[in-house]
Order: structure tokens, then sequence, then C-alpha cells
């Protein structure tokens, strides 16, 4: 099938530097063809002529090898005509000839040390930005929220409960498993821990307590993070993406009254709910592990969560969830959007979004645990 | 080698319980531009995606290049996957590549070029497709709709290939931009000898620049110059290219006498 391969050859004849093109000049063929081209030499002629005569078959990659040669040749000084091609592959060769070897493009050539200081700049420019972007916004939620209440046909009832269902009731399983199982971890670390000073009977009191004030509200946050506010980004970035926001607004929607409004609420309603419940799950892992590996029974381990933990601990840990919510949901949405334009886009600030809510939620966390050893509570 | 690029015999496909072509046959001939028309839902693109092996059709044979694509190992797959070149209706690009990039995807994926040849010949595909020389650098979310397709054809033309599938290339461009489209086709296929299989509902395209046309009708289809399907008794097809908007088209051209 293959006739024979691209080949090239040249002759000086009569002070003419005739370059004879031979066989396929394909795609294929482009790796051997180019360094004999680019080994001839002019040698003293003044004219060059490419004798396309003997050429089997050439496709734009092949022309543009001749195109290339001929703009190098031609540098040199030289005159190069090109000629003896059939109709069809004289039409290529001149349209590929017509457009030249475009410049190749040039790379920005900074000194790593300048980019890695204009990197770090950048850097912090855009994270001022995004602060006072996310302060910006906060307030147009804040202005919102109060908005609904001065006018109730703002509100949207079928669209907060959807969402309280989907960020609440649907996270139950995976928070209530990992709640109980970080319970019974506590209570075995801690156990182990206790017996050497004969202490066995606190661990009730470790795990009561560290649940009730950090881990509970803490876990229920991260894994939020992780599933809701994720989603929020993804699914109001691709309505971004198929503008179907600007639709919105064209409609005389608010996005902020559509889109951000019941999300937030609706966390802010599920999440305090959802730390209840990692609460109580986590106490019962505790007390599963505290009873059956532990050799405590059941009255002895409530007596003591009793003495350990009072209705204080529950408060400092249930407090923190509507903040929490708040940033999750505000960080999920406010990053769905700036999305703009693509698919890519979509991901990279799905990723930034749930980053920046845990680093959020983190930061607040040590934030409350400050103000709460201030206030003695 | 055989004068005819695609031949399909008997093709049926079917989306669940829905048929939408029942006993298709189609011989696209080699060096031609067929024109493919038909109603929304008649399964233009369907055809288009199941010739380049995106659907599996339930029963039929197809052959692209002379080769049975049913029976193809993954190897001879993707050799022949390199020889044709496909033109999705967004353009399609990688939108986290940058154009050259895109337009470096086959080359890097097919041959073994070295980078500076593959970086030039991407170059060279930009700028024939008629893109200017700095939209290299550019990512697709900074183009318009119509660079963005002639981004997405030189993507297409990247291997040198043999047949162009396009799907609606000037769907969504001004009249100015759908012409110069049309007219950049037609010197491409001139020039690079292609075959090109077209979905197109643009009427000035269909007799701009296909030599054939192709109409979908009644999960069937039927072939023929624009000359004779002008005189074709088919309520639909008279409906297409007798309507105002086809007559227009035709006026325009210049032929076609209206009965």
């Amino acid at each position: 099938m293959e006739p024979q391969p691209g080949s090239v050859e040249t002759r000086v004849a009569e002070g003419e530097l005739v370059i004879a093109a031979r066989g396929r000049w394909t795609l294929p063929a482009l790796a051997g063809l180019d360094p004999r081209l680019a080994a001839i030499r002019p040698e003293g002629a003044r004219r060059a002529r490419f004798d396309l005569s003997g050429l089997a078959a050439v496709d734009s990659a092949g022309a543009w090898l001749i195109s290339r040669t001929r703009d190098r040749l031609q540098k040199e000084g030289v005159e190069v005509r090109v000629e003896g091609a059939g109709p069809a592959q004289q039409a290529l060769v001149e349209k590929v000839l017509a457009v030249g070897v475009p410049p190749p493009q040039e790379h920005r050539g900074h000194h790593y040390l300048v980019e890695i200081v204009a990197g770090i700049g950048e850097g912090l420019i855009h994270a001022l930005r995004q602060t006072r972007d996310l302060l910006d916004f906060f307030g147009a939620v804040v202005i919102g929220f109060f908005r609904q209440f001065v006018q109730p046909r703002r509100l949207r009832p079928i669209s907060l409960i959807a969402h309280v269902e989907q960020t609440g009731l649907n996270a139950m399983p995976i928070i209530g498993l990992i709640s109980f199982l970080i319970g019974v971890v506590l209570a075995y670390q801690g156990y182990d821990q206790l017996r050497a000073f004969g202490g066995q009977v606190f661990t009730v009191n470790l795990v009561g307590i560290s649940v009730l004030r950090e881990m509970g509200i803490l876990l229920t946050a991260i894994i939020v993070a992780g599933r809701t506010g994720s989603a929020f980004t993804a699914q109001i970035g691709t309505m971004q993406v198929n503008e179907e926001v600007d639709a919105l607004r064209t409609l005389g929607l608010d996005p902020l009254d559509v889109l951000v409004l019941p999300r937030v609420s609706a966390l802010v309603i599920a999440l305090p709910l959802l730390t209840f419940y990692a609460d109580m799950a986590a106490l019962l892992g505790g007390g599963v592990a505290c009873v059956l590996l532990l050799d405590m029974s059941v009255s002895q381990f409530l007596t003591q969560l009793g003495h350990a933990v009072s209705m204080k601990h529950f408060l400092v840990g249930l407090s923190k969830a509507p903040i929490f919510a708040l940033l999750i949901a505000m960080v999920g949405c406010f990053e769905g959007l700036r999305v703009s334009g693509s698919a890519e886009s979509v991901g990279r600030l799905t990723t930034q979004s749930v980053v920046e809510s845990l680093f959020l939620v983190i930061v607040f966390d040590a934030l409350f645990s400050i103000l709460f050893s201030f206030l003695h509570i | 080698m055989s004068d005819i690029a695609i031949s399909i015999r008997g093709l049926v496909t079917r989306f669940g319980r829905q048929v939408v072509h029942d006993g298709l046959d189609l011989d696209v001939r080699r060096g031609e531009v067929l024109g493919v028309v038909g109603g929304s839902g008649t399964g233009k693109s369907v055809l288009l995606r199941t010739i380049v092996g995106l659907n599996h059709p339930a029963a039929g044979r197809i052959e692209v290049l002379g080769q049975d694509t049913s029976g193809l190992g993954q190897a001879e797959w993707r050799r022949l996957e390199s020889r044709w070149g496909v033109l999705f209706q967004g353009g399609a690009l990688f939108s986290s590549l940058s154009v050259a990039e895109n337009v470096l995807v086959p080359l890097k994926e097919h041959t073994h070029l070295s980078r500076r040849m593959k970086a030039e010949l991407a170059a060279l595909k930009i700028a024939m497709v008629g893109l200017p020389a700095d939209a290299g650098g550019k990512l697709p979310s900074q183009l318009s709709g119509g660079m963005k397709k002639r981004a997405g054809l030189a993507r297409a033309l990247a291997l040198d290939p043999e047949l162009l599938f396009l799907d609606e290339p000037t769907a969504g461009l001004d009249p100015i931009g759908a012409a110069a489209f049309d007219e950049l086709i037609r010197s491409l296929q001139r020039s690079l000898g292609l075959t090109v299989f077209l979905v197109t509902h643009d009427l000035d395209s269909l007799s701009a620049i296909c030599d054939r046309i192709a109409v979908l009708v009644d999960r069937r289809i039927k072939v023929d110059t624009m000359e004779n399907l002008l005189q074709d008794a088919h309520p639909w097809i008279r409906e297409y290219f007798h309507g105002p908007r086809g007559r227009a088209a035709r006026h325009v051209r210049g032929d076609g006498s209206v009965p």
C-alpha cells in the first residue's frame, strides 16, 4: 500500500540548486525528512528550485517542510522557486506557502527568582481581594436576609425545605456512622492512657466533654463542608456556565434570593440539628465502647456522664454550629458565583471552596476556644 | 484505493425503544463534501457519532476508508482514528488547555516528532484556519464562538486527516462568519483533498459548498444533488427546500428554478 517513502535529492545544475522531492511527503515521513532538509546548504548557488514532480503525495505537514526550507534559504539570500507539482498538490503547497512558517510561540522568559517573588505578590493580592469580596458577599447576604423579613414574598419555602432535606436529612447516615466510630476511638484511646493512673472511669469525662465541646461540631462541619459546600459551588457554578444565573437576572429574579439565601438558611437550620445528632451518635459510640469493651455497666456510664458534663458543654458546642453553617454555605455559594466560562473553572473553584470553608471553620473554632476561655465558660 | 470513503449498509440505531435509523444505507465518495440534513431528532449527529465509533449501532455494517469498523482491534482502531478529524458542535476544545495545546493533543498522541516540530505544526494549523498568531496562547474561554470553531477545526486537521466530520460548523455564527467558515472549509477541502461529512441546518452552506446532499427522512437517508432534490416529491424534502428559507438561499445563489 505504501509506495516509496519520502526522500529528497539535491544537485547543482547551471548555478541552480535543485531540490528534488520524491515519494510521500506526509506526516509519518516528517521526522525523517526534516534533518535532511535542514542539512541543505546553498553551496554558492544564488537560485534554488524545489522540484516536486516526483512527489507521490503531500499533506500540509510536508508542504510546511517545503515552506520552512524555502524561508530559511531565502534568509540566506537564495531565490527559491517551487514548481512541478500536480494541480491538487500545487494548491496545497501554495496555501501553506502563503501562510508561511508562523513565528514560534515565545516563552515568557523570566528569572525563576523573579517569578517566585511575583508569584508571592500575586498570591497575596489575590488573597486580600478574595477576603474583601467575601466580606462584600457576606454583607449582601445579611441585607438579603433582612429584606426577606420585610418582603416575605421573596422567601422561597419550597426551595428552603428541599435544601434542608438535601443538606441535613441526607447527610445523616454518614455523619451518624463517623461520629459513632469517633466516639469508640476516643473511649479506647482515653481508656488506654487513663488506666495507667487508675482513672479508667474518667474515660467517660474525656469522651463526654471532648465530643460535646469540640468533636461533634467539628466533625459535622468538616463533613458538611466536603459534602454540601462543594455541592453548592458545583451546582451554582454549573448554572453559571450554562448562563442560567444570567437568565435569572434577566427574568427579574435576584440570584441572591433564588440561589444563595435558601441554601444559606437551609444549612443554618440543618447544621445545628446535625450537630446534635452527631453528639448523640458519638456519645453512644463512647458508651458502647465503655460498656462492651471496657467492662463498665450502663448505669455506671450514665452516672459518670451525668457528673462529667453539663448543659454548658453541650451549648458551647452547639452555639458554634450556626456560625460554621453560615461560613460553609456562604463560601460555597460565593465560589459558585465566581465561576466563569468553563467546566475547568467549576472544578477549580469547587476545590477552592472546600479548602476555604475548612480553613475558615478551623480558624473560627480556634477563635471560639480563645473567646470561651476568656469568658471562663 | 476505492473511491468510496464511507460505506454504510443496513444501519440500525436504537435508544431504548426509540428507533433512530432503520436499515440506513449511505456511500460517501472520496473527495466530496456531503451535506447531511434532516429535521431535529432525525439522528444527524447520531449518524456522525456512530460512524466515528462514539455510538454502537444495533445492526448494520460501517466501512470507513475501506475498513470494517466493527471488527477492528484497538491498535487498528487508533490508526484509523488518526485518519479522520471531528469538529463537534461547540468546538469541544479542552477548556483547561490553550488553543495551541489543544491542537498539540493529537500530534502528541499519534506522532513521534520533536517538540519543536510539533509546536511549529500546531502553529501552522492555527494559521491555516485563519486565527491570528496570538490566538495559540489563549484559553478557549477567551475566544468568541467563531474562533472556537476555527480552533476546533485546527485540532481536527492536526494530523492531516483524509476524512473530516463537521457537526453544524456554522450554527451560531453570524452570516459573515458563517460564509467565511464555509469558504475556509471549501478551500481546505480542495487543497488538502479532504472528504467532508458535514451535518448542517444551514441552507446557505448546503448550496455553497456541498457536492451532494443526504437527507434523513423516515429513518433512512436519501442522497442526491441539490438540483435533483429540488424535484423530489417527498413532503418533508419539498417543505425543506421550497420553504421560505430554502427559496431565499437558492435565490441568493442564483440557480435552482422554482417550479
